[in-house]
């Protein structure tokens, strides 16, 4: 499998009135063509990470890594200008709420033929025609009527897979989803993780998926690192991750009340200053 | 005698054109000392029942009774005795310029209660929460601490009964055991009766003993835990909730 | 020496604590976190220097002017500024503009002194009375809201000059009954958005009253942005007083009112120009001073910006 994406000693770094605050301490992971999933709490640094990749965070926030290659391009080394190119064209995000991250005042349509036109010289026929397909692609049946729409009038459903619509239209080699699924409803949440399942392994993708939901991923990731306090504490496949040994994994799985497991009360994950210290694992 | 007691509740939302129906026909009933989950997801009209309950919203028709008393549309100091609800977001719940110690005096002082100081005391205790953080603001208590002194509030009238709207959905999976645990403990100390509203099985699974599923509204199916557990749904809505919980499934 | 270090660490230790152990603690620890933060912005800081050399300069004008202010002296008219003994020069009537700035600090800070006190509470209560009752009460008081935002200052000055005389207090008068309707926006605005908080909700779950929840819940998340807008108001509210005082409505001569002083001053600009400059620029550092501390008040107090004392 060919790897896409190498990054190695992440580190974030925010000064603050009492001192530099390291969101990301030294993570070291590499994507290939698989879905790779980055699991934790809130604090754990886990969308500073996907943030740090696309080198979207802004001074006087500090990224440094002794490697974060592209298919072997190193991408720190980049100026803005020239990420801009990485950005949406080989690398996609795609956040948490559609709400906040679609343009309230530009029709859908709008938006996503901006998105293919950024990176493709094409004429205005052959952007709609690219957009409807795209919509297609996502499930949306009636482009016609969704391309006029605005984004406050579609539901979260409809939302979040027309912004996966438009992280997707460039063609992109990576996609980064930051708690995609976190504001939408169960049934809506399974259709939008059909769509992502398939585009990815239809175009030969690389997903990079971060979530709180240990489940959630465990079933639809391959493999999966888990974060804590900046670091990277266990990584192993999706489907050993009920057998993970760093007492922190540990933890917030016995810490989950089960449907199908009654207990009276749950396990409290009791935290060990000694995780703080430890190296964070590579993945 | 039931705690609560819902027959037939409509209750609707007037904007400047129309009228949004939320809850249609709902009835359900929670025993005393029971605790009764309602299911379902945004919009299904969860949240609006307990609003209903507490008077918050008063666009509703229908028979709501609570310890045997019918409710009107009014509520007074004895019914905020007996009923108390928390909140779901705990960085919502709790005014932001006022401290810990300040909300709970209010709130016993509101009630009309003496020695102050020392309920305060016992309250902290009751919820877990280390007399070192009486006086600070919000902003200097994390999610878990700041849904405790929410829970504190719930409990200094000294109510019987319990709504909790979504307590845990914004607390990270971790601090999550925690409050579930000590909403167990709370109830079995103070013989509590629960509603409690969810979007998660697994969490209403654990703190309750009968479930309604609601979807646009409407009550689609009532049944035990145990039942839940087992997987015999038959509403398909219910059961399509039951199979996400299970994680994601390839197709 | 030791001593008064380690009293001094003391204090400030107590202030920091994040375990305060009383009410008094926890709120002044809060208000200390906020000077903190005031502290560092170097402009805002520059700011209250300025305003507090303003207040010192009106607390001790009878021992810092070098003249009375109302001394005439004929053969000394018009003299340039860096005269022996007239370290600004003096005016068309020989009166030293030293001693005039100093007293006029005076006159400017009770103009602007109750204009503050005024304008805001008049719409503290106006504002969140109408957006928490709502309904009837919001359209009346928002209605009477417009009818006042629609009065230009200075014609209302005139037609109260008209009815009562010239004199500062209907100038403060004026000035405050058209100040006040942009609070009353603001704090109804306040208001509607915290509402419909749960905070609000379990307050009224434990039986508060329209009355508690507006002065002990509403009013305290309202107040950072009346001060933020207040201090930023300042500025204008001296201008409008001195554009009176130069009309010759607000204080009446020999008064040493800045704005008047610009307007004696104003037939001799080409000649003589500093009679007109010289108060002109003392209205110029305040106005710029108190924008400065409201942009620094606003920094801290704004929680949206991340202060949050």
């Amino acid at each position: 499998m060919t790897k896409l994406l190498e990054v190695a000693d992440l580190f974030v770094r925010f000064p603050t009135r009492n001192g530099i605050f390291e969101a990301v301490r030294g993570v070291s992971f590499s994507l290939g063509q698989e879905r790779l999933g980055i699991v934790g709490e809130s604090g754990s640094g886990k969308s500073m990470t996907g943030r740090a990749i696309l080198r979207l965070i802004r001074p006087p926030g500090k990224v440094t890594a002794t490697r974060m290659e592209l298919e072997g391009e190193d991408l720190q080394s980049r100026t803005e200008r020239q990420m801009r190119r990485v950005r949406g064209q080989r690398i996609s995000m795609v956040m948490q709420d559609p709400k906040f991250s679609l343009n309230p005042v530009m029709t859908v349509g709008e938006q996503i033929m901006e998105a293919y036109s950024l990176h493709a010289n094409a004429g205005r026929a052959e952007t709609r025609r690219k957009t409807i397909e795209m919509l297609e692609a996502v499930s949306i049946r009636d482009s016609e009527r969704v391309l006029k729409a605005y984004p406050h009038e579609l539901s979260g459903g409809m939302g979040q897979r027309v912004m996966i619509a438009m992280m997707l239209i460039p063609e992109p080699q990576i996609l980064i989803a930051d708690e995609p699924t976190s504001a939408l409803d169960v049934s809506v949440q399974t259709q939008v993780l059909h769509i992502m399942d398939r585009l990815v392994t239809q175009r030969g993708m690389g997903l990079i998926f971060i979530s709180h939901d240990l489940n959630l991923v465990s079933s639809f990731c391959d493999r999966v690192l888990i974060m804590y306090a900046g670091q990277v504490v266990e990584t192993c496949k999706a489907d050993e991750l009920h057998q993970a040994t760093h007492p922190y994994t540990r933890g917030l799985l016995e810490s989950l009340p089960r449907l199908d497991k009654p207990q009276k009360r749950l396990a409290v994950l009791k935290r060990d200053p000694a995780w703080l210290k430890d190296i964070s694992v590579g993945g | 005698m039931n705690a609560i007691e819902i027959d037939k509740l409509n209750v609707w939302f007037d904007t400047d054109d129309h009228r949004v129906d939320a809850v249609t026909a709902a009835t359900l009933a929670v025993p005393l000392g029971g605790s009764f989950g309602l299911v379902g997801e945004s919009g299904s009209g969860k949240s609006t029942i307990l609003r209903a309950l507490t008077g918050l919203v008063s666009t509703w028709n229908g028979s709501m009774r609570v310890n045997g008393d019918t409710l009107g549309k009014k509520r007074n100091q004895h019914f905020y005795r007996s009923l108390q609800m928390v909140f779901q977001d705990p960085y919502a719940s709790l005014h932001p310029r006022h401290s810990v110690d300040h909300v709970l005096s209010e709130t016993l002082k509101l009630h009309r209660f003496d020695n102050i100081d020392s309920r305060i005391v016992d309250l902290l205790n009751d919820v877990g929460l280390s007399p070192r953080y009486r006086f600070r603001y919000p902003h200097q208590l994390s999610g878990g601490q700041r849904q405790r002194v929410a829970i504190a509030r719930a409990l200094a009238p000294e109510p019987k009964i319990l709504l909790l709207d979504e307590p845990t959905s914004a607390l990270d999976v971790s601090v999550q055991a925690e409050i579930l645990n000590l909403l167990t403990d709370l109830r079995e100390e103070h013989q509590l009766t629960f509603l409690m509203v969810s979007h998660n099985l697994a969490v209403v699974g654990h703190l309750c003993s009968d479930i309604a599923v609601m979807q646009h509204g409407e009550i689609v199916e009532t049944m035990t835990v145990e039942a839940m557990r087992t997987l015999q749904a038959t509403h398909p809505y219910t059961q399509a909730l039951l199979q996400s919980s299970l994680g994601y499934v390839r197709e | 020496m030791t001593e008064i270090t380690t009293s001094s660490i003391g204090w400030r230790a107590w202030l920091s604590t994040d375990t305060p152990s009383s009410r008094r603690q926890a709120r002044l620890g809060s208000y200390y976190q906020g000077w903190l933060e005031f502290k560092s912005n170097r402009l805002a800081m520059i700011g209250l220097c300025i305003l507090l050399l303003l207040l010192f300069t009106a607390a001790f004008a009878p021992w810092l002017a070098p003249h009375d202010p109302f001394v005439q002296n004929l053969g000394n008219r018009l003299t340039p500024m860096g005269t022996e003994g007239h370290l600004l020069g003096t005016d068309s009537l020989g009166r030293d503009l030293l001693s005039r700035i100093i007293y006029g600090s005076r006159i400017t800070l009770y103009i602007v002194g109750l204009v503050a006190l005024i304008a805001p509470v008049v719409g503290l209560l106006v504002g969140t009375v109408a957006g928490y009752v709502g309904g009837w009460a919001d359209v009346v008081l928002m209605r009477i809201t417009d009818i006042f935002l629609a009065f230009p200052r200075l014609v209302l000055a005139l037609a109260f000059v008209a009815a009562l005389g010239a004199g500062i207090e209907n100038a403060i008068l004026a000035i405050s009954l058209t100040a006040w309707p942009p609070y009353a926006r603001i704090a109804r605005a306040e208001t509607l958005s915290i509402r419909n908080s749960d905070f609000i909700a379990a307050v009224k779950l434990q039986g508060a009253g329209a009355a508690r929840i507006i002065t002990r819940h509403v009013w305290p998340l309202c107040i950072t942005s009346l001060i933020v807008r207040i201090t930023l108001d300042m500025a204008g509210i001296i201008l409008a007083a001195a554009g009176l005082g130069f009309l010759g409505l607000g204080a009446r001569p020999p008064s040493p009112e800045w704005g008047a002083m610009i307007a004696e001053g104003r037939k001799f600009i080409l000649d003589f120009w500093w009679v007109a400059t010289v108060p002109g620029i003392a209205i110029f550092m305040v106005s710029l001073a108190f924008n400065l501390v409201g942009d620094g008040l606003r920094d801290v107090l704004d929680p949206k910006t991340g202060g949050d004392s």
